[in-house]
């Protein structure tokens, strides 16, 4: 926390223009993009993520299979309710049919990553395209993807998902991404509609437009690098978003069957009534885990706003 | 004083009907793309779970006759679709002879209930504290900590569930477990009952709370933000009032209006959030309906309360939107746009 303060009051002292930084400016260093707040918050994740990464080198995923390990063993330095204390062979113990938890985890959490990042990388890759159709044509070809968004951006997602997935059983992490997908193009679409029709009538998008520049050149050379924080913010809101839905589904007992995810284990938790036999580290690792992935994902979408609104970087002091 | 322009207004109506039929639909069509008579192969599934099925053939001649099942494809669209006008969905599979429809009406009141309640709070307290967190004469100790208050807000409404529910009720047994009221009372406008009742929907209001009114309170943050650069702002300061006067009178009042228009954007995410916490806290609402239906593969209660969901979600919306231009009167809609 104290980073990030120390951050924004260089920012802000530099945005005041006191007579002692004005030289800030000429310090490369001094760029909104080393905020506080977003390098904690990609920190934690890519901590994570290299955790999950690394781990399956070292540990053996194998013992993420059922019936590979002892049951219901607690972690290292605790006791179970049969009395039995957490063996190294387990560290982070086992649960009701057989898994190392820490196997599960391992696992787990680069699929949750995963169904976030394809989630959000599609909605995303279908609200650039319609957003700048929507913005750049106008026409009917606003009014239709217009319509479409508003149509169906007050749906919860939640409930259409477990209707798909309920009929569908078995899905694997690719489809359910998809499916999410599907609900999370809307907020991009409206987001970069504005924008590029207020960008249409700036200086250097007519000066393009003048000087003969082809509409496809117009919209990436000339629009779509003024619109990297904004789709950078998009896209951890959707991630955020499109795991939040996947786990919504997974503890339903909903998700994918045939890998872990956090999601799930939560699900198999809750079913075996592992809170009432206090076996915590079965359902609690993954809760914690999870938890800590979406503080990172907060903390960067705050950097990323303050990055995309200085005024949030004035008062964050 | 705001008003509606008609044009805005049909187009608004329009979307709302449009939202609805569309989800109607495609909770209509997903079944049918499984390949197979969709009842027997509901009844089917459930057998083979359940093992044995009383009336099996009675749930399946009801369904047919009550469906037209035999009647050509469109036509059972067009049934369905009148069904869902009259809220008629049929029987539920797993309870037989129940209807859906009943289902939901025991469930709904549970629902609508501590979601009104859990929204209300966290809308006040949510938006009180994003105002403080501009406000200068907010004390340094409470600017301080707030951000800290703001990292529950980040994490999915069930593992707050999850936490509260293991250090409230398991490990200090302040809380009960689950249900919406203990077993002993008997339903009805008694003080035990009502007691009852807000006992047992503490904690999963609280979990509603504790992650979502930071969602307000960042929304608010960025608001007040803008108002307090305001030149009406420096005027009421140059004029020497008091400093409650104005963090209430004109920068609370005028940062709050687009809130409420956030309000109705979150309120699918809102939704979904609760149906989870009813499910851990075994609340006998909505969320706990669906979760039970999709334990036994009853398709017809999740089809009829998904539906309910998403059209009580969209009248909620509908609401807010019309109702937005007479709470702000800046706003003037433009027909058709």
């Amino acid at each position: 926390m104290s980073d990030a303060q120390m951050t924004s009051e260089a920012l802000e002292t530099a945005d005041a223009g006191k007579p002692e930084r004005t030289m800030g400016r000429f310090n490369k260093w001094d760029t909104p993009w080393l905020n506080g707040k977003l390098l904690t918050g990609a920190g934690i994740i890519l901590a994570i993520l290299v955790m999950g990464l690394i781990g399956r080198l070292v540990w053996d995923t194998e013992l993420a299979f059922t019936g590979s390990s002892p049951l219901n063993l607690p972690p290292v330095g605790f006791e179970n309710n049969r009395g039995q204390v957490g063996e190294w062979a387990h560290p982070l113990g086992t649960e009701n049919s057989g898994r190392d938890m820490l196997a599960v985890l391992l696992l787990g959490t680069p699929n949750t990553f995963l169904i976030g990042a394809i989630a959000a990388a599609a909605g995303m890759g279908i609200g650039i395209v319609l957003g700048f159709s929507s913005g750049f044509i106008g026409g009917w070809v606003d009014g239709v993807i217009r319509l479409a968004a508003d149509v169906t951006i007050t749906i919860p997602a939640l409930m259409v998902l477990v209707v798909i997935s309920a009929v569908l059983r078995q899905i694997d992490l690719v489809t359910m991404a998809l499916l999410i997908a599907a609900f999370a193009w809307q907020s991009p679409t409206r987001l970069i509609r504005s924008q590029v029709l207020s960008m249409k009538e700036s200086g250097y998008v007519r000066m393009a437009k003048l000087s003969g520049a082809s509409t496809i050149d117009i919209m990436f050379k000339e629009m779509l690098p003024n619109l990297i924080p904004y789709l950078f913010a998009s896209f951890i809101a959707g991630a955020t978003g499109a795991i939040l839905a996947a786990v919504g589904l997974e503890t339903l007992g909903l998700g994918p069957q045939r890998v872990p995810t956090l999601g799930g284990t939560i699900y198999d938790a809750i079913s075996a009534a592992a809170l009432l036999r206090n076996m915590w580290w079965w359902w609690g690792l993954p809760t914690v885990l999870l938890a800590l992935m979406f503080v990172g994902l907060l903390l960067v979408n705050l950097g990323l706003d303050e990055i995309a609104n200085p005024r949030l970087r004035k008062a964050s002091k | 004083m705001g008003r509606i322009p008609a044009g805005y207004l049909f187009r608004r109506l329009g979307i709302f009907v449009l939202t609805i039929w569309l989800a109607a639909t495609v909770i209509w069509i997903i079944p049918r793309l499984a390949p197979g008579d969709p009842i027997s192969a509901m009844v089917g599934r459930m057998a083979a779970s359940a093992g044995f099925i009383e009336n099996a053939d009675a749930i399946i001649e009801g369904w047919q006759e009550r469906f037209g099942l035999n009647e050509p494809l469109f036509n059972q669209y067009l049934r369905y679709l009148w069904g869902c006008l009259r809220f008629d969905f049929g029987y539920s599979l797993a309870s037989f002879p129940t209807q859906v429809s009943t289902l939901i009406g025991f469930a709904l009141p549970w629902t609508i209930g501590l979601l009104l309640l859990a929204v209300t709070i966290t809308f006040i307290f949510g938006n009180f504290v994003g105002a403080i967190m501009v406000w200068s004469h907010t004390p340094r100790i409470i600017k301080a900590l707030i951000p800290f208050g703001l990292v529950f807000t980040s994490i999915p409404t069930i593992l707050a569930a999850l936490l509260l529910l293991y250090v409230f009720a398991f490990l200090l047994n302040a809380f009960p477990m689950r249900g919406a009221y203990a077993l002993g009372v008997e339903p009805g406008l008694s003080w035990d009952f009502i007691w009852t009742v807000i006992y047992h929907g503490t904690l999963p209001a609280l979990a509603i709370i504790l992650v979502s009114f930071g969602y307000w309170a960042l929304g608010m943050r960025g608001m007040m933000i803008t108002v307090e650069g305001e030149d009406y702002i420096q005027l009421a300061k140059a004029k020497g009032l008091k400093p409650f006067h104005i963090l209430y009178r004109y920068m609370v009042r005028n940062a709050i209006l687009p809130q409420i228009t956030a309000f109705a954007l979150a309120l699918g995410t809102l939704v979904s959030g609760q149906i989870l916490v009813e499910y851990i806290f075994g609340y006998p609402g909505m969320g706990k309906l669906i979760y039970d239906a999709i334990i036994t593969q009853d398709f017809a209660v999740i089809q009829g309360t998904s539906y309910i969901v998403i059209l009580l979600t969209a009248i909620a919306v509908l609401i807010v939107d019309l109702a937005y231009p007479f709470i702000d009167p800046r706003i003037s809609l433009k027909g058709g746009r």
